[in-house]
């Protein structure tokens, strides 16, 4: 049975309790394999890759409130959703993100400098997905739920060039998006359930339940818990304890192996929360308890992690290297932001068609001349 | 200077200050006062009061079930405002921002703009779809755009802009008491913009567009946040001996002719402004229009001043990409020059 206003599954799959401890419930047997490869070199690595994003979406934050970007963001307490599962993904992999996937982008190898271009109002995209150091990371997507049908259609196209399904894992390739608890209710979502379980598509539905679209809770969104959404659908889906990254490593690198190999789709819910505002606009005061909010603060995924680490074994000295690292990049940041340079006007006559079109032609023209006169001293 | 939407003859005491924003939420209480069917739907527009405050407080005066924070569809909010319509009440429907309307555009073009028709007149769908519309506020990408043509182009959808508060107050009343569907385009840059309303009477009725300014070189026109644009332009041409007429075009679908007409009957120039990109755009069919029915009163061909048909560039661009006063006078020039 499930608790459906508390929208849990019995036993949402974790290996590590709140406070650190090895402790894996009955949900996690099946993926305790997993766990077991990880060694302590890529446990730190995780954890690195966690405090790292934490730290630079904390000083984009405060960048965007000294008023050098438009907006922020925040992927502050979905450090563990997103670095597990992005670790689980092997390079082949595709991944569409929503907006708040820093932490994934980073693991994939994109520069979080084009995050903040993009949100400082300098571009609408940022990086090429198509160049191999961006990992196959795609494109914000800020229309709610879009980008569920695209990572679909490429998952479509993966099956149709037969690039699946051969029994290697380590060429077989698999796709991975990201949405939100919010997403779930758009007709778009829907309908990429419904194409990915027609062709039997090689993905995951990665579905970060972080309790809040904006002000609205997810209990508004759903009566039942979302992933059962994804077995209305003939998906077979899994809940887990999405502020362990072990639980999200686990979790998904089984479910996207599944996928490629020719299982067909799979959805993950994690469930996690938004430990910051929806964005620098927002104000959850209005909306949320600060018991609702400490009580996910005591869930930290990253204070949990480094509980577990330290059980393990692991030294002051890690701990500190990695804060030291973390203060640099979250300076360098801010550093290269200042640096930041505004886009020459013409970028918004660029890329807008493939092919030559005369009215963009036309009118870029037109511009080049209106601003010389405007320089010619004809200015107002 | 000609104030935007200061009414001719107004009693103090009925005059108050506020903000487009406030005159908006004080527009809607007002009519879910006068109505117990209206009701209010849209993404956290009810514990939030709308990501721009709007319906800040509507909520705990007439409770969850006339204020609804719905899912996050639009598809949803626009179709089964459709059928509430169908039960008696007048829904109001928030998008959460001009890009974002598009999930729903199936329900508005295809479905609420046509079911009048279908039904043969049995059935009225009185539901006002607000649209906080344009740019100005450096926001990110969909959230800086002027849709208003797509709708404006679907027969059977009234469309209206506001510019000041005052009109701001009324009009939204005057489409929530309105028979048949509006789309609401609420120049979101001018939310915070104090202005005058008249709490006793409109200026002018829902679908009129009017002068705002008396001139008689050029005539300007323009909706929702470009009026403020060319009353700019307005200031600066005085100062250079050219006086320019400012229209408030106020109503998209249908557009009200006969002031336009009758101040290009005067100045023999006209000069459309918009936000939007100009190809197949409002100010197209207003400068068709004009062409054919005031031909020989020209003496310049209408122009239009525009947003580039480009996507709306990223923030940083969009000073280059909406017209200023500049670009209006610019084409003033051209428009004289004649
Ligand atoms: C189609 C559409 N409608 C509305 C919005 C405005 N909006 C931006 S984020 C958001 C909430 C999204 O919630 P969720 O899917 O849970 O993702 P989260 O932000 O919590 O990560 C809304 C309503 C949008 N971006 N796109
Ligand atoms: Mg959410």
């Amino acid at each position: 049975m499930t608790d459906v206003t508390r929208m849990v599954a019995d036993s949402p799959v974790q290996f590590l309790a709140p406070d650190g401890t090895f402790a894996p419930n009955v949900g996690a047997e099946e993926y305790a394999p997993f766990v077991e490869r990880l060694d302590d070199a890529a446990l730190q690595r995780m954890f690195r890759d966690m405090a790292m994003v934490r730290a630079f979406d904390v000083e984009a934050g405060n960048l965007q409130r000294q008023g050098q970007l438009a907006l922020w963001v925040p992927s502050h307490g979905q450090e563990a959703a997103q670095v597990g599962s992005a670790c689980a993904m092997r390079p082949q992999d595709h991944i569409f993100p929503s907006y708040r996937e820093h932490a994934v982008g980073m693991v994939r190898g994109i520069d979080l400098m084009n995050v903040i271009r993009m949100l400082r109002g300098l571009t609408h995209g940022g990086w090429d997905p198509k160049d191999p150091r961006n990992g196959n990371f795609h494109l914000y997507t800020l229309v709610i739920g879009s980008q569920a049908l695209h990572a679909t259609g490429y998952a479509m196209g993966i099956q149709f060039d037969g690039a699946f399904g051969t029994g290697d894992p380590e060429n077989d390739q698999a796709v991975v998006v990201y949405f939100g608890d919010g997403a779930t209710s758009q007709g778009d979502v829907s309908e990429a359930f419904v194409f990915a379980a027609s062709y039997q598509t090689p993905q995951v539905f990665f579905l970060q339940n972080n309790h809040w679209a904006i002000s609205v809770p997810v209990s508004r969104q759903s009566r039942t818990p979302l992933y059962r959404r994804g077995e209305g659908f003939g998906i077979p889906s899994v809940q887990i304890d999405g502020n362990d990254v072990l639980a999200s490593y686990a979790v998904t690198a089984k479910n996207l192996d599944e996928a490629r190999a020719g299982g067909g789709p799979r959805l993950v819910e994690a469930l996690t929360y938004r430990i910051g505002a929806h964005t620098t606009s927002d104000d959850p005061t209005k909306y949320r308890t600060d018991d609702e909010l400490a009580s996910w603060v005591a869930r930290d995924p990253i204070a949990r992690f480094q509980a577990y680490l330290r059980g393990r074994g692991a030294a002051d000295a890690f701990f500190d290297g990695v804060a030291a690292e973390a203060k640099d990049f979250a300076a360098d940041t801010r550093r290269r932001t200042l640096a930041l340079e505004s886009p020459p006007a013409e970028l918004m006559f660029e890329n807008v068609y493939t092919d030559e079109h005369p009215l963009t032609a036309e009118q870029f023209e037109w511009l080049g001349r209106y601003e010389e006169s405007l320089e010619g001293g004809d200015a107002r | 200077m000609t104030e935007v939407g200061t009414v001719t003859t107004p009693t103090t005491s009925e005059l108050q200050t506020m903000p487009m924003a406030k005159a908006l939420n004080a527009g809607l209480a007002a009519a879910m006062a006068a109505d117990e069917r209206v009701l209010l739907m849209g993404e956290d527009i009810g514990t939030l009061g709308g990501v721009f405050r709007v319906t800040e407080g509507l909520k705990n005066t007439y409770g969850e079930h006339r204020v609804l924070d719905t899912p996050l569809a639009e598809s949803g909010i626009v179709g089964t405002a459709i059928g509430l319509a169908m039960r008696g009440y007048r829904p109001v429907c928030e998008i959460q921002f001009d890009g974002f309307i598009f999930p729903g555009f199936d329900q508005i073009t295809t479905q609420l703009a046509k079911l009048t028709n279908r039904h043969e007149g049995a059935q009225a769908f009185p539901i006002v779809i607000r649209v906080p519309y344009g740019g100005h506020i450096g926001a990110v990408e969909h959230h800086q755009e002027s849709p208003e043509a797509y709708f404006a182009h679907t027969a059977g959808l009234r469309s209206v802009s506001p510019s000041t508060p005052h009109d701001a107050y009324w009009m939204i009343q005057e489409a929530i008491a309105a028979n048949d569907p509006v789309m609401f385009f609420e120049p979101k840059s001018r939310y915070w913009q104090k202005g005058a309303v008249d709490l006793a009477a409109p200026a002018v009725p829902l679908h009129s567009s009017r002068v705002v300014r008396t001139g008689s070189d050029v005539t300007v026109l323009a909706h929702g946040a470009m009026v403020s644009v060319l009353l700019q332009a307005a200031e600066l041409a005085a100062s250079e001996g050219i006086s320019l007429e400012v229209v408030d075009l106020r109503s998209i679908a249908p557009i009200d002719y006969a002031p336009i007409l009758e101040s290009v009957r005067k100045t023999g120039r006209l000069i459309v402004a918009q936000e939007a990109p100009g190809n197949v755009s409002v100010g197209s069919e207003i400068a068709a229009t004009v062409a054919e029915r005031a031909f020989y009163s020209l003496e310049a061909p209408v122009l239009r001043v525009s947003g580039f048909d480009v996507p709306f560039p990223p923030a940083k661009l969009e000073g280059v990409f909406l017209p200023d006063a500049d670009r209006i006078l610019e084409a003033v020039d051209r428009a004289l020059a004649y």
